[in-house]
């Protein structure tokens, strides 16, 4: 591998957006696991897909219309699934596919664009422009601040939503924050990888870190440097390679929690 | 005597049965008050109303005073210590974690330190909570509930499942944090010899409040212990 590649701009934009992204969905993904919510972040990138066929319809900037679908969508069902006393796994179904309805109705209407809709559905990290790796910036900077803040409260509403509530925790709107900083991060990260590999970003990390059996925050820590990893090495592999980012992050992570396995199959890390 | 806790006329009605009917009592600052019943009496029916998990009470209920109804500032002065807290086994939480969530970002670390060691925890700070067995995992949910330094601890049947020699010491823990420390404790348990060893109120619930007193009066009360005891051993027929 030539270090040429690490003077071109466009790849200074690339890994700074995809620390940002790997940061960001490695902590807010770590409550979503926790709280057995796993799947949210690829409902959430689905209904963004009936956002994004409505810009590209409407001729606005197709994240601008998926950052409002898929937060006023996730925040909707998240309601409707209080009130009538769905489950979790059910309300992220319902999401999902109406967020892809959507998505199909709309580009059959507009006669189709097939070649725009493509790269949000694999990601186009080696394309995010100044203005693009701004916001990604400021978007995880004030997540990352919001969740410092509160993290205390979050985790107890994680672990126990009950004892939390007898605490004076206000509960319901924790997990309202967590919903709309969800859906915030999840079209934040659809540029990085894809609407159809989201999901992957939010759990694989975690689920690798949680194998450590540390406590919350060394798991954290843990989890964003695999995912900080996987990112920039799989964003380099893949230019060098000429294969697809998204695909190769993803691989990457998923070679990570193997190797976990395998270390704490052979003994190596303390039983849970 | 300050009045902590005032119970007026509590109803709960559920579509199939009417759970608690027409309780009144009152709780007085430094009571250590055992509330026993059989299975179903409605002791955790009364907690939740009392915790507002369960708004859908007729009656009123005051804290400090206060009806619950309009603030819920009195759950800050309030620790509550769950029969079994329900959480993954491989939640990536230590003891030391456990202990501080909800908690502002400063916390009190030395009076941290002290609940911990006061309660024989302090070796296992740094230990995920999955991997405590039961004895253990209750003491970090009492030191949990002391964090705040509550003027009351409220505890749900909180032996169940849980070695004797956990809790010996979980009683000894109990009994000083009453005497020493001055928190009104409210009790609820199916041990009678227990409450009685502890307790300086019992109250008798069966749906209805057929007791609530002192504890002498009600232990030295062979009448009541033995309508207790019926009332117990037809519900442990009905159960099985």
């Amino acid at each position: 591998m030539s270090l040429e590649i690490l003077t071109y701009s466009f790849m200074h934009r690339a890994l700074i957006s995809g620390i940002a992204i790997a940061i960001l969905c490695s902590v807010v993904g770590l409550f979503l696991v926790l709280r057995r919510y796993s799947l949210f972040g690829d409902a959430i990138a689905h209904s963004s897909f009936g956002g994004i066929a409505l810009g590209l319809l409407a001729g606005v900037y197709p994240l601008w219309t998926a950052y409002g679908v898929s937060i006023v969508s996730a925040l909707i069902i998240t309601r409707i699934k209080d009130k009538y006393n769905i489950s979790s796994d059910a309300s992220i179904a319902v999401l999902l596919s109406s967020g892809i309805a959507v998505g199909l109705v709309i580009i059959g209407f507009s006669g189709g664009f097939t070649i725009d809709i493509f790269s949000f559905l694999f990601g186009s990290i080696l394309l995010v422009s100044v203005d693009d790796t701004v916001l990604i910036l400021s978007l995880t900077g004030a997540i990352l601040i919001v969740i410092l803040l509160l993290y205390r409260q979050i985790l107890y509403s994680t672990f126990n939503e009950e004892q939390a509530k007898v605490s004076g925790i206000p509960v319901e709107k924790i997990n309202y924050l967590i919903v709309f900083m969800a859906g915030i991060t999840v079209v934040t990260s659809i540029q990085l990888v894809g609407v159809l590999l989201i999901s992957a970003l939010f759990v694989i990390p975690n689920v690798t870190a949680i194998m450590y059996g540390k406590g919350f925050k060394q798991t954290a820590i843990i989890s964003m440097s695999f995912s900080v990893f996987s990112v920039v090495v799989g964003i380099l592999i893949s230019y060098v390679f000429d294969i697809t980012p998204a695909g190769t992050i993803v691989l990457l992570s998923i070679g990570l929690l193997a190797g976990t396995m395998v270390i704490k199959s052979a003994g190596l890390l303390s039983k849970n | 005597m300050l009045k902590v806790v005032e119970i007026n006329n509590l109803t709960v009605q559920y579509p199939d049965v009417k759970a608690l009917d027409d309780v009144s009592f009152v709780i007085n600052q430094g009571d250590f008050l055992g509330i026993i019943g059989p299975n179903g009496a409605g002791k955790s029916t009364l907690f939740d109303s009392m915790l507002g998990l369960n708004t859908k009470y007729k009656g009123t209920i005051k804290f400090f005073g206060k009806d619950i109804r309009k603030s819920k500032n009195y759950l800050k002065e309030i620790g509550y210590v769950p029969q079994k807290p329900i959480f993954e086994k491989n939640f990536p939480v230590t003891v030391n974690d456990v202990v501080r969530m909800g908690l502002r970002n400063e916390s009190d670390e030395n009076r941290i330190d002290e609940i911990l060691q006061q309660l024989w925890i302090h070796e296992l700070s740094n230990r995920r909570i999955g991997e405590l067995s039961g004895g253990q995992q209750q003491r970090v949910f009492i030191a949990k509930a002391l964090v705040n330094n509550p003027k009351i601890l409220i505890l749900d049947e909180p032996v169940t499942g849980i070695d004797q020699q956990s809790i010996e010491l979980f009683y000894s823990i109990l009994r000083e944090l009453n005497s020493k420390q001055k928190i009104t404790i409210i009790w609820s348990s199916h041990d009678l010899d227990a409450v009685n060893q502890l307790a300086n109120h019992v109250a008798c619930l069966n749906r209805t409040l057929f007791f609530h007193g002192e504890s002498e009066k009600f232990f030295s009360d062979d009448k009541l212990i033995k309508q207790y005891s019926e009332a117990s051993m037809q519900e442990h027929m009905h159960h099985h």
